[in-house]
Protein backbone atom coordinates (compact mmCIF):
# COMPACT_ATOMS: atom_id res chain seq x y z
CA UNK A 1 0.00 0.00 0.00
CA UNK A 2 1.33 3.24 -0.81
CA UNK A 3 1.75 5.74 1.75
CA UNK A 4 0.16 9.09 1.55
CA UNK A 5 2.46 11.48 2.81
CA UNK A 6 1.72 14.97 2.51
CA UNK A 7 3.96 17.42 0.78
CA UNK A 8 4.15 20.87 1.57
CA UNK A 9 4.80 23.41 -1.16
CA UNK A 10 6.99 25.56 0.58
CA UNK A 11 6.92 29.37 -0.82
CA UNK A 12 10.10 30.53 -0.95
CA UNK A 13 9.28 33.71 1.57
CA UNK A 14 12.79 35.97 2.03
CA UNK A 15 13.11 37.43 5.41
CA UNK A 16 12.13 41.15 5.33
CA UNK A 17 14.83 41.68 7.86
CA UNK A 18 17.53 40.84 5.29
CA UNK A 19 16.03 42.81 2.31
CA UNK A 20 15.87 45.53 4.78
CA UNK A 21 19.83 45.19 5.74
CA UNK A 22 20.65 44.57 2.45
CA UNK A 23 19.42 47.95 1.45
CA UNK A 24 21.20 50.00 3.87
CA UNK A 25 24.25 47.79 3.06
CA UNK A 26 23.91 48.71 -0.44
CA UNK A 27 23.15 52.47 0.59
CA UNK A 28 19.99 52.37 -0.44
CA UNK A 29 17.88 54.95 1.35
CA UNK A 30 14.77 53.35 3.66
CA UNK A 31 11.28 55.17 2.52
CA UNK A 32 8.32 55.72 4.79
CA UNK A 33 6.31 52.77 3.50
CA UNK A 34 9.35 50.49 3.24
CA UNK A 35 9.19 47.74 5.95
CA UNK A 36 11.61 48.26 8.88
CA UNK A 37 12.24 46.99 11.84
CA UNK A 38 10.47 48.02 14.72
CA UNK A 39 13.49 48.88 16.80
CA UNK A 40 14.27 51.39 13.85
CA UNK A 41 11.45 52.77 13.65
CA UNK A 42 11.95 53.45 17.13
CA UNK A 43 14.93 54.31 17.29
CA UNK A 44 14.62 57.14 14.68
CA UNK A 45 11.89 58.46 16.32
CA UNK A 46 13.60 58.51 19.34
CA UNK A 47 16.63 60.49 17.45
CA UNK A 48 14.66 62.74 15.02
CA UNK A 49 12.13 63.87 17.50
CA UNK A 50 15.44 64.45 19.84
CA UNK A 51 16.53 66.40 17.28
CA UNK A 52 13.58 68.62 16.37
CA UNK A 53 12.93 68.90 20.06
CA UNK A 54 16.77 70.42 20.18
CA UNK A 55 15.96 73.13 17.49
CA UNK A 56 12.84 74.23 19.13
CA UNK A 57 14.69 74.38 22.83
CA UNK A 58 17.43 75.97 21.01
CA UNK A 59 15.76 79.22 20.09
CA UNK A 60 15.43 79.90 23.52
CA UNK A 61 19.22 80.75 24.93
CA UNK A 62 19.65 82.64 21.88
CA UNK A 63 15.87 84.20 21.63
CA UNK A 64 17.34 85.66 25.02
CA UNK A 65 19.73 88.02 23.18
CA UNK A 66 17.26 89.54 20.01
CA UNK A 67 16.28 92.73 22.18
CA UNK A 68 19.32 93.84 23.11
CA UNK A 69 21.88 92.82 20.16
CA UNK A 70 24.18 95.64 19.30
CA UNK A 71 23.59 96.90 16.62
CA UNK A 72 20.52 96.13 13.66
CA UNK A 73 22.49 94.34 11.42
CA UNK A 74 23.14 92.02 14.11
CA UNK A 75 19.44 91.81 15.39
CA UNK A 76 18.59 91.03 11.97
CA UNK A 77 21.25 88.19 11.70
CA UNK A 78 20.23 86.67 14.94
CA UNK A 79 16.48 86.93 14.84
CA UNK A 80 17.27 85.04 10.98
CA UNK A 81 18.82 81.96 12.71
CA UNK A 82 16.74 81.82 15.53
CA UNK A 83 14.09 81.26 12.46
CA UNK A 84 15.73 78.99 10.81
CA UNK A 85 16.07 76.27 14.20
CA UNK A 86 12.26 76.80 14.02
CA UNK A 87 12.19 75.67 9.96
CA UNK A 88 14.75 73.15 11.09
CA UNK A 89 12.46 72.04 13.80
CA UNK A 90 9.46 71.82 11.12
CA UNK A 91 11.07 69.53 9.16
CA UNK A 92 12.06 67.46 11.54
CA UNK A 93 8.94 67.39 13.12
CA UNK A 94 7.54 66.43 9.54
CA UNK A 95 10.15 63.65 8.53
CA UNK A 96 9.55 62.16 11.88
CA UNK A 97 6.01 62.06 11.41
CA UNK A 98 6.33 59.98 8.80
CA UNK A 99 7.18 57.45 10.95
CA UNK A 100 3.88 57.22 12.46
CA UNK A 101 3.78 59.77 14.81
CA UNK A 102 2.14 63.11 15.52
CA UNK A 103 4.05 66.21 16.25
CA UNK A 104 1.27 66.89 19.34
CA UNK A 105 2.79 63.02 20.40
CA UNK A 106 6.72 64.52 20.09
CA UNK A 107 5.23 67.55 21.96
CA UNK A 108 3.58 65.46 24.63
CA UNK A 109 7.09 63.92 25.60
CA UNK A 110 9.15 66.42 25.52
CA UNK A 111 6.98 68.27 27.86
CA UNK A 112 6.64 65.50 30.30
CA UNK A 113 10.54 64.80 30.06
CA UNK A 114 10.01 61.22 28.43
CA UNK A 115 12.30 63.06 25.26
CA UNK A 116 15.39 64.73 25.73
CA UNK A 117 17.18 67.69 23.68
CA UNK A 118 20.58 68.38 23.30
CA UNK A 119 21.86 69.43 26.64
CA UNK A 120 23.91 72.71 25.92
CA UNK A 121 20.64 74.79 25.56
CA UNK A 122 20.50 73.98 29.66
CA UNK A 123 23.30 76.17 29.55
CA UNK A 124 22.53 80.08 29.75
CA UNK A 125 23.80 82.30 27.60
CA UNK A 126 25.12 85.15 29.59
CA UNK A 127 26.82 88.04 27.17
CA UNK A 128 26.81 89.03 23.85
CA UNK A 129 29.41 86.86 22.56
CA UNK A 130 27.79 84.26 24.05
CA UNK A 131 26.18 84.89 20.35
CA UNK A 132 29.12 83.99 18.58
CA UNK A 133 30.45 81.13 20.59
CA UNK A 134 27.15 79.35 20.10
CA UNK A 135 27.09 80.18 16.72
CA UNK A 136 30.96 78.75 15.87
CA UNK A 137 31.36 76.06 18.75
CA UNK A 138 28.06 74.47 19.46
CA UNK A 139 26.52 74.54 16.13
CA UNK A 140 30.33 73.99 14.92
CA UNK A 141 29.92 70.64 17.58
CA UNK A 142 26.05 69.76 16.03
CA UNK A 143 27.32 70.49 12.27
CA UNK A 144 30.37 67.51 13.25
CA UNK A 145 27.76 65.17 14.14
CA UNK A 146 24.89 65.90 11.29
CA UNK A 147 27.02 66.15 8.30
CA UNK A 148 27.26 62.12 8.17
CA UNK A 149 23.47 62.38 8.71
CA UNK A 150 22.85 63.77 5.67
CA UNK A 151 23.49 60.34 4.15
CA UNK A 152 21.48 58.21 6.85
CA UNK A 153 19.77 54.84 5.61
CA UNK A 154 16.15 57.03 6.62
CA UNK A 155 15.42 59.07 3.25
CA UNK A 156 13.43 61.63 4.74
CA UNK A 157 15.89 62.26 7.84
CA UNK A 158 18.45 62.02 5.09
CA UNK A 159 16.82 64.60 3.17
CA UNK A 160 15.99 67.09 5.90
CA UNK A 161 19.66 66.73 7.23
CA UNK A 162 20.86 67.97 3.40
CA UNK A 163 18.89 71.18 4.01
CA UNK A 164 20.00 71.39 7.55
CA UNK A 165 23.57 71.27 7.17
CA UNK A 166 23.55 73.89 4.26
CA UNK A 167 22.04 76.67 7.46
CA UNK A 168 24.11 75.49 10.19
CA UNK A 169 27.36 76.26 8.73
CA UNK A 170 26.52 79.52 7.14
CA UNK A 171 25.38 80.01 10.87
CA UNK A 172 28.69 78.84 11.93
CA UNK A 173 30.15 81.26 9.67
CA UNK A 174 28.26 84.00 11.09
CA UNK A 175 28.99 83.26 14.65
CA UNK A 176 32.86 82.83 14.41
CA UNK A 177 32.94 86.12 11.56
CA UNK A 178 30.74 87.78 14.80
CA UNK A 179 33.51 86.80 17.55
CA UNK A 180 36.16 87.72 15.12
CA UNK A 181 35.02 91.63 15.32
CA UNK A 182 34.77 91.52 19.01
CA UNK A 183 38.24 89.47 19.05
CA UNK A 184 39.47 93.08 17.39
CA UNK A 185 37.52 95.37 19.81
CA UNK A 186 38.22 97.14 22.91
CA UNK A 187 39.28 95.05 26.02
CA UNK A 188 35.93 94.57 27.68
CA UNK A 189 34.43 92.54 23.95
CA UNK A 190 37.82 90.79 24.00
CA UNK A 191 37.01 89.79 28.00
CA UNK A 192 33.51 88.70 26.76
CA UNK A 193 34.57 86.80 23.93
CA UNK A 194 37.42 84.55 26.44
CA UNK A 195 34.79 84.38 28.88
CA UNK A 196 32.22 83.09 26.65
CA UNK A 197 34.22 80.21 24.73
CA UNK A 198 35.72 79.42 28.81
CA UNK A 199 31.56 78.78 29.23
CA UNK A 200 31.24 76.97 25.93
CA UNK A 201 34.16 74.90 25.57
CA UNK A 202 33.63 72.35 27.88
CA UNK A 203 29.59 71.99 27.07
CA UNK A 204 30.31 71.43 23.56
CA UNK A 205 32.89 68.60 23.82
CA UNK A 206 30.01 66.84 25.55
CA UNK A 207 27.25 67.13 22.74
CA UNK A 208 29.32 64.25 20.67
CA UNK A 209 28.01 62.01 24.00
CA UNK A 210 29.49 59.40 26.04
CA UNK A 211 32.75 57.65 25.19
CA UNK A 212 32.52 54.84 22.95
CA UNK A 213 32.76 52.71 25.46
CA UNK A 214 30.21 53.94 27.28
CA UNK A 215 27.85 54.62 24.49
CA UNK A 216 24.16 53.00 24.97
CA UNK A 217 22.86 53.40 21.30
CA UNK A 218 25.91 52.98 19.23
CA UNK A 219 26.62 49.77 18.15
CA UNK A 220 23.43 48.72 16.33
CA UNK A 221 22.93 52.65 15.00
CA UNK A 222 25.83 52.09 13.09
CA UNK A 223 24.73 48.67 11.45
CA UNK A 224 21.61 50.56 10.48
CA UNK A 225 23.24 53.42 8.76
CA UNK A 226 21.86 55.84 11.05
CA UNK A 227 25.13 56.81 12.72
CA UNK A 228 28.33 56.62 10.83
CA UNK A 229 31.26 57.62 13.02
CA UNK A 230 31.37 57.11 16.80
CA UNK A 231 31.60 59.67 19.66
CA UNK A 232 35.11 59.96 19.80
CA UNK A 233 35.98 60.27 16.50
CA UNK A 234 33.82 63.24 16.00
CA UNK A 235 34.75 64.28 19.01
CA UNK A 236 38.21 64.47 18.09
CA UNK A 237 37.68 66.11 14.69
CA UNK A 238 36.49 68.77 16.58
CA UNK A 239 38.97 69.29 18.81
CA UNK A 240 41.21 69.60 16.00
CA UNK A 241 39.08 72.28 14.26
CA UNK A 242 38.73 74.16 17.16
CA UNK A 243 42.44 74.16 18.47
CA UNK A 244 43.05 76.06 15.62
CA UNK A 245 40.68 77.99 14.75
CA UNK A 246 41.02 80.02 18.70
CA UNK A 247 44.10 80.83 17.17
CA UNK A 248 42.71 83.19 14.83
CA UNK A 249 40.59 84.99 17.40
CA UNK A 250 43.75 85.49 20.40
CA UNK A 251 42.21 83.52 22.41
CA UNK A 252 42.62 79.93 24.44
CA UNK A 253 40.19 77.28 25.15
CA UNK A 254 40.13 76.50 28.96
CA UNK A 255 42.19 73.21 28.66
CA UNK A 256 45.57 72.86 30.42
CA UNK A 257 46.23 69.81 28.55
CA UNK A 258 45.30 70.39 25.27
CA UNK A 259 48.79 69.74 23.01
CA UNK A 260 49.74 68.34 19.60
CA UNK A 261 50.36 65.34 19.23
CA UNK A 262 53.07 65.14 16.71
CA UNK A 263 52.72 60.68 16.77
CA UNK A 264 48.43 61.00 16.66
CA UNK A 265 48.72 63.60 14.09
CA UNK A 266 45.62 65.01 16.76
CA UNK A 267 45.26 67.17 19.76
CA UNK A 268 45.29 65.46 22.97
CA UNK A 269 42.84 67.07 25.22
CA UNK A 270 41.92 66.70 28.94
CA UNK A 271 39.27 64.72 30.47
CA UNK A 272 35.41 65.51 30.60
CA UNK A 273 33.77 66.45 33.44
CA UNK A 274 31.02 63.41 32.74
CA UNK A 275 29.31 63.56 36.08
CA UNK A 276 28.44 67.51 35.07
CA UNK A 277 27.59 65.49 31.64
CA UNK A 278 24.99 63.59 33.76
CA UNK A 279 23.90 65.84 35.91
CA UNK A 280 22.58 68.34 32.88
CA UNK A 281 21.14 65.41 31.18
CA UNK A 282 19.08 64.27 34.03
CA UNK A 283 17.57 67.45 34.64
CA UNK A 284 19.81 69.26 36.78
CA UNK A 285 21.49 72.01 34.43
CA UNK A 286 21.25 75.55 34.95
CA UNK A 287 18.33 76.35 32.60
CA UNK A 288 16.56 72.97 32.69
CA UNK A 289 13.38 73.84 34.11
CA UNK A 290 13.63 77.24 32.85
CA UNK A 291 13.70 75.94 29.21
CA UNK A 292 11.33 73.35 29.68
CA UNK A 293 8.91 75.75 31.62
CA UNK A 294 9.02 78.29 28.76
CA UNK A 295 8.31 75.55 26.11
CA UNK A 296 5.32 74.57 28.15
CA UNK A 297 4.20 77.93 28.93
CA UNK A 298 4.43 78.95 25.31
CA UNK A 299 2.26 75.67 24.49
CA UNK A 300 -0.28 76.01 27.10
CA UNK A 301 -0.87 79.95 26.59
CA UNK A 302 -0.96 78.90 23.19
CA UNK A 303 -3.93 76.43 23.48
CA UNK A 304 -6.41 78.60 23.23
CA UNK A 305 -5.09 80.09 20.06
CA UNK A 306 -5.14 76.55 18.46
CA UNK A 307 -8.64 75.41 19.44
CA UNK A 308 -9.71 78.92 18.01
CA UNK A 309 -7.99 77.88 14.56
CA UNK A 310 -9.56 74.75 14.39
CA UNK A 311 -12.85 76.27 15.39
CA UNK A 312 -13.09 78.56 12.55
CA UNK A 313 -11.75 76.06 10.14
CA UNK A 314 -14.81 73.50 11.32
CA UNK A 315 -16.88 76.31 10.56
CA UNK A 316 -15.83 77.47 7.04
CA UNK A 317 -16.37 73.87 6.27
CA UNK A 318 -19.68 73.80 7.60
CA UNK A 319 -20.72 77.09 5.63
CA UNK A 320 -19.39 76.15 2.73
CA UNK A 321 -21.27 72.18 2.82
CA UNK A 322 -24.85 74.22 3.97
CA UNK A 323 -24.09 76.70 0.30
CA UNK A 324 -23.36 73.41 -1.72
CA UNK B 1 17.79 117.35 3.42
CA UNK B 2 15.63 119.54 5.74
CA UNK B 3 15.00 118.89 9.11
CA UNK B 4 11.13 117.70 8.40
CA UNK B 5 12.76 115.15 6.08
CA UNK B 6 15.12 113.96 8.59
CA UNK B 7 12.05 113.91 11.35
CA UNK B 8 9.82 112.10 8.86
CA UNK B 9 12.55 109.37 8.03
CA UNK B 10 12.92 109.03 11.41
CA UNK B 11 9.35 108.59 12.31
CA UNK B 12 8.92 105.90 9.10
CA UNK B 13 12.12 103.67 10.56
CA UNK B 14 11.03 104.24 14.08
CA UNK B 15 7.77 102.53 13.60
CA UNK B 16 8.78 99.83 11.99
CA UNK B 17 11.69 99.29 14.11
CA UNK B 18 9.98 99.28 17.60
CA UNK B 19 7.02 97.30 15.98
CA UNK B 20 9.74 94.83 15.22
CA UNK B 21 10.86 94.86 18.43
CA UNK B 22 8.04 93.84 20.13
CA UNK B 23 7.04 91.06 17.77
CA UNK B 24 10.72 89.42 18.19
CA UNK B 25 9.44 89.12 21.89
CA UNK B 26 6.85 86.55 20.50
CA UNK B 27 9.93 83.96 18.92
CA UNK B 28 10.34 80.73 20.14
CA UNK B 29 7.60 81.82 22.40
CA UNK B 30 4.53 81.17 19.66
CA UNK B 31 1.53 79.35 19.49
CA UNK B 32 2.08 77.25 16.99
CA UNK B 33 5.47 76.82 14.93
CA UNK B 34 4.44 77.71 11.67
CA UNK B 35 3.11 81.05 13.36
CA UNK B 36 6.15 81.41 15.68
CA UNK B 37 8.06 81.16 12.36
CA UNK B 38 5.43 83.70 10.60
CA UNK B 39 5.58 86.86 13.32
CA UNK B 40 9.34 86.32 13.63
CA UNK B 41 9.41 86.98 9.56
CA UNK B 42 7.45 90.41 10.17
CA UNK B 43 9.77 91.33 12.77
CA UNK B 44 12.52 90.76 10.11
CA UNK B 45 10.67 92.72 7.24
CA UNK B 46 10.27 95.62 9.67
CA UNK B 47 13.31 96.04 10.90
CA UNK B 48 14.93 95.58 7.37
CA UNK B 49 12.51 98.76 6.42
CA UNK B 50 14.07 100.43 9.19
CA UNK B 51 17.14 100.18 8.33
CA UNK B 52 16.75 101.49 5.01
CA UNK B 53 15.12 104.64 6.48
CA UNK B 54 17.88 105.37 8.80
CA UNK B 55 20.77 104.70 6.60
CA UNK B 56 18.79 107.05 4.32
CA UNK B 57 18.49 109.58 7.27
CA UNK B 58 21.97 109.37 8.16
CA UNK B 59 23.14 109.68 4.59
CA UNK B 60 20.93 112.91 4.08
CA UNK B 61 22.12 114.34 7.92
CA UNK B 62 25.77 114.19 6.93
CA UNK B 63 25.37 115.91 3.44
CA UNK B 64 23.31 118.50 5.51
CA UNK B 65 24.79 121.94 5.39
CA UNK B 66 25.99 123.39 8.84
CA UNK B 67 22.56 125.51 9.57
CA UNK B 68 19.89 122.43 8.39
CA UNK B 69 22.29 120.67 11.19
CA UNK B 70 21.85 122.62 13.91
CA UNK B 71 17.93 123.05 13.12
CA UNK B 72 18.09 119.05 13.95
CA UNK B 73 20.22 119.10 16.67
CA UNK B 74 17.39 118.38 19.25
CA UNK B 75 16.64 115.11 17.63
CA UNK B 76 20.22 113.80 17.87
CA UNK B 77 21.53 111.43 19.91
CA UNK B 78 23.92 113.43 22.55
CA UNK B 79 26.62 110.24 23.04
CA UNK B 80 27.29 110.29 19.25
CA UNK B 81 28.42 114.15 19.19
CA UNK B 82 31.43 113.00 21.29
CA UNK B 83 32.44 110.10 18.69
CA UNK B 84 33.76 113.01 15.96
CA UNK B 85 32.56 110.83 13.31
CA UNK B 86 29.64 110.57 10.46
CA UNK B 87 26.31 109.66 11.69
CA UNK B 88 25.29 106.22 11.07
CA UNK B 89 22.21 103.77 11.70
CA UNK B 90 22.81 102.57 14.47
CA UNK B 91 23.84 106.14 16.03
CA UNK B 92 19.91 106.83 15.56
CA UNK B 93 18.40 103.47 16.87
CA UNK B 94 20.61 102.37 19.54
CA UNK B 95 21.48 106.15 20.92
CA UNK B 96 18.47 108.65 21.21
CA UNK B 97 16.45 109.21 24.14
CA UNK B 98 13.03 108.08 24.31
CA UNK B 99 11.88 112.09 23.79
CA UNK B 100 13.61 111.80 20.14
CA UNK B 101 12.18 108.71 19.04
CA UNK B 102 8.97 109.38 16.62
CA UNK B 103 7.34 105.91 16.43
CA UNK B 104 2.96 105.81 17.11
CA UNK B 105 2.31 104.85 20.81
CA UNK B 106 0.90 101.94 19.24
CA UNK B 107 3.96 99.97 18.16
CA UNK B 108 5.44 100.93 21.40
CA UNK B 109 2.72 98.73 23.25
CA UNK B 110 3.46 95.45 24.87
CA UNK B 111 2.80 92.52 22.94
CA UNK B 112 -0.19 91.38 25.23
CA UNK B 113 -1.63 87.88 24.34
CA UNK B 114 -1.91 86.53 20.37
CA UNK B 115 -5.04 88.46 20.24
CA UNK B 116 -3.24 91.77 20.74
CA UNK B 117 -0.54 91.31 18.91
CA UNK B 118 -2.43 90.08 15.66
CA UNK B 119 -4.95 93.08 15.94
CA UNK B 120 -2.26 95.42 16.53
CA UNK B 121 -0.33 94.21 14.05
CA UNK B 122 -3.59 94.38 11.85
CA UNK B 123 -4.55 97.89 12.36
CA UNK B 124 -0.74 99.35 12.02
CA UNK B 125 -0.15 96.90 8.62
CA UNK B 126 -3.13 98.30 6.83
CA UNK B 127 -2.32 101.65 7.92
CA UNK B 128 1.40 101.31 6.60
CA UNK B 129 0.29 99.50 3.37
CA UNK B 130 -1.71 103.13 2.58
CA UNK B 131 1.56 105.24 3.60
CA UNK B 132 3.58 103.17 1.47
CA UNK B 133 1.22 103.24 -1.23
CA UNK B 134 1.31 106.88 -1.42
CA UNK B 135 4.95 106.79 -0.71
CA UNK B 136 5.56 104.86 -3.84
CA UNK B 137 4.67 108.17 -5.69
CA UNK B 138 7.04 110.28 -3.57
CA UNK B 139 8.84 113.17 -5.08
CA UNK B 140 11.73 111.47 -3.05
CA UNK B 141 12.99 108.91 -5.29
CA UNK B 142 14.79 107.30 -2.45
CA UNK B 143 11.65 106.70 -0.35
CA UNK B 144 9.72 106.27 -3.41
CA UNK B 145 12.34 103.08 -3.83
CA UNK B 146 11.98 101.91 0.00
CA UNK B 147 7.90 102.43 -0.21
CA UNK B 148 8.24 100.38 -3.37
CA UNK B 149 10.04 97.48 -1.71
CA UNK B 150 8.69 97.33 1.34
CA UNK B 151 4.52 97.69 0.39
CA UNK B 152 5.39 93.90 -0.86
CA UNK B 153 6.08 92.60 2.55
CA UNK B 154 3.49 94.86 4.08
CA UNK B 155 0.68 93.78 1.81
CA UNK B 156 1.69 90.03 3.66
CA UNK B 157 1.59 91.68 6.75
CA UNK B 158 -2.32 92.91 6.65
CA UNK B 159 -3.20 89.18 4.83
CA UNK B 160 -1.28 87.30 7.62
CA UNK B 161 -2.86 89.51 10.44
CA UNK B 162 -6.43 89.85 8.54
CA UNK B 163 -6.75 86.09 8.54
CA UNK B 164 -5.75 85.82 12.13
CA UNK B 165 -8.47 88.30 12.88
CA UNK B 166 -11.10 86.44 11.35
CA UNK B 167 -10.13 83.89 13.09
CA UNK B 168 -9.94 84.54 16.24
CA UNK B 169 -13.40 86.91 16.01
CA UNK B 170 -14.73 83.87 14.26
CA UNK B 171 -13.21 81.07 16.17
CA UNK B 172 -14.58 79.99 20.10
CA UNK B 173 -16.21 82.48 22.64
CA UNK B 174 -12.89 82.58 24.51
CA UNK B 175 -10.79 83.62 21.27
CA UNK B 176 -13.73 86.35 20.56
CA UNK B 177 -13.72 87.29 24.11
CA UNK B 178 -9.72 88.07 23.63
CA UNK B 179 -10.39 89.58 20.66
CA UNK B 180 -12.61 92.38 21.89
CA UNK B 181 -10.71 92.99 25.12
CA UNK B 182 -7.47 93.37 22.45
CA UNK B 183 -9.51 96.07 20.42
CA UNK B 184 -11.23 98.08 23.14
CA UNK B 185 -7.34 98.53 24.59
CA UNK B 186 -6.01 99.16 21.07
CA UNK B 187 -9.08 101.21 19.66
CA UNK B 188 -8.12 104.61 21.68
CA UNK B 189 -4.60 104.39 19.98
CA UNK B 190 -5.57 104.24 16.22
CA UNK B 191 -6.46 107.96 15.98
CA UNK B 192 -2.62 109.07 15.87
CA UNK B 193 -2.20 106.88 12.56
CA UNK B 194 -4.70 109.88 11.30
CA UNK B 195 -3.30 112.69 12.93
CA UNK B 196 -0.94 114.84 10.87
CA UNK B 197 1.56 116.31 12.38
CA UNK B 198 3.72 119.61 11.43
CA UNK B 199 5.95 117.36 9.72
CA UNK B 200 4.18 115.18 7.95
CA UNK B 201 1.67 118.36 6.92
CA UNK B 202 4.66 120.07 5.37
CA UNK B 203 5.98 117.07 3.39
CA UNK B 204 2.55 115.57 2.17
CA UNK B 205 2.22 119.05 0.87
CA UNK B 206 5.36 118.99 -1.52
CA UNK B 207 4.15 115.32 -2.59
CA UNK B 208 7.48 113.91 -0.62
CA UNK B 209 5.08 112.39 2.41
CA UNK B 210 1.81 110.52 2.77
CA UNK B 211 -1.00 112.79 4.27
CA UNK B 212 -2.32 110.37 7.08
CA UNK B 213 -5.55 112.01 7.22
CA UNK B 214 -6.46 110.89 3.81
CA UNK B 215 -5.56 107.97 4.84
CA UNK B 216 -8.39 107.75 7.81
CA UNK B 217 -11.71 106.06 5.50
CA UNK B 218 -9.11 103.69 2.91
CA UNK B 219 -8.00 102.59 6.82
CA UNK B 220 -11.80 102.51 8.08
CA UNK B 221 -13.18 100.78 4.77
CA UNK B 222 -10.33 98.12 5.09
CA UNK B 223 -11.02 97.66 8.82
CA UNK B 224 -14.43 97.24 8.29
CA UNK B 225 -14.58 94.35 6.00
CA UNK B 226 -12.48 92.29 7.90
CA UNK B 227 -14.61 93.37 11.61
CA UNK B 228 -17.34 91.76 9.78
CA UNK B 229 -16.29 89.15 8.46
CA UNK B 230 -14.70 88.68 12.25
CA UNK B 231 -17.97 89.11 13.82
CA UNK B 232 -16.63 92.38 15.43
CA UNK B 233 -17.93 95.73 15.60
CA UNK B 234 -16.07 99.72 15.14
CA UNK B 235 -15.51 100.69 18.78
CA UNK B 236 -17.84 103.85 19.01
CA UNK B 237 -15.37 104.62 21.66
CA UNK B 238 -12.89 108.10 21.12
CA UNK B 239 -9.03 107.60 19.88
CA UNK B 240 -7.21 109.94 21.30
CA UNK B 241 -4.46 108.68 22.44
CA UNK B 242 -1.44 109.84 21.17
CA UNK B 243 2.14 111.96 21.45
CA UNK B 244 4.35 109.85 19.74
CA UNK B 245 5.24 111.79 17.02
CA UNK B 246 6.03 114.23 19.17
CA UNK B 247 7.99 112.47 21.27
CA UNK B 248 6.14 112.15 24.39
CA UNK B 249 5.69 108.14 24.52
CA UNK B 250 3.97 105.74 27.14
CA UNK B 251 5.72 104.47 30.59
CA UNK B 252 6.38 101.11 28.16
CA UNK B 253 8.87 103.06 25.71
CA UNK B 254 11.34 103.50 28.41
CA UNK B 255 12.08 100.19 29.42
CA UNK B 256 12.31 98.94 25.66
CA UNK B 257 14.55 101.65 24.74
CA UNK B 258 16.78 100.34 27.84
CA UNK B 259 17.18 96.74 26.64
CA UNK B 260 17.53 97.54 22.78
CA UNK B 261 20.19 100.43 23.58
CA UNK B 262 22.10 98.79 26.63
CA UNK B 263 24.87 97.25 25.04
CA UNK B 264 25.78 100.50 22.64
CA UNK B 265 25.93 102.76 25.53
CA UNK B 266 27.64 100.85 27.82
CA UNK B 267 30.29 100.57 25.16
CA UNK B 268 30.44 103.82 23.60
CA UNK B 269 31.63 103.67 19.87
CA UNK B 270 32.52 99.63 19.79
CA UNK B 271 32.16 98.29 16.58
CA UNK B 272 30.22 95.26 16.63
Amino acid sequence: MPKFVAKFCYMSIQNPEKIFQDKVDAEVRIEPKDWMPEKYRQTLIRQISQHAHSEIVGMLPEGNWISRAPSLKRKQILIAKVQDEAGHGLYLYSAAETLGITRDQMYDQLHSGKAKYSSIFNYPTLNWADMGTVGWLVDGAAIMNQVPLCRTSFGPYSRAMIRVCKEESFHQRQGFEALLVLSKGNPDQRAMVQDAIDRWWWPSLMMFGPNDSESLHSEQSMKWKIKRFSNDELRQRFVDMVAEQVKLLGMTLPDPDLKWNEERKHYDFGTINWDEFWNVVNGNGPCNKQRLDARKNAWEAGAWVREAAQAHADKRINRKQKAA
Amino acid sequence: MQKHLFTYLLHLADNALVLGQRNAEWTGHGPVLEQDIAITNISLDLIGQARHFYQYAAKGFNQMAAEEKTAADQLLPRIWKSYGRELEEDDLAMLRDEHQYRNLLITELPKGDWAFSILRQYFFSVFQFYQYEALQCSTDPDIAAIAEKSIKETAYHVRWSAEWVIRLGDGTNESHQRIRQALSELWMFTGEFFEASPFETSLASTGTGADPAAIKQKWMDAVSVVFSEAGLDIPVAPALQSGGKKGIHTEYMGYLLAEMQFLQRTYPNAQW
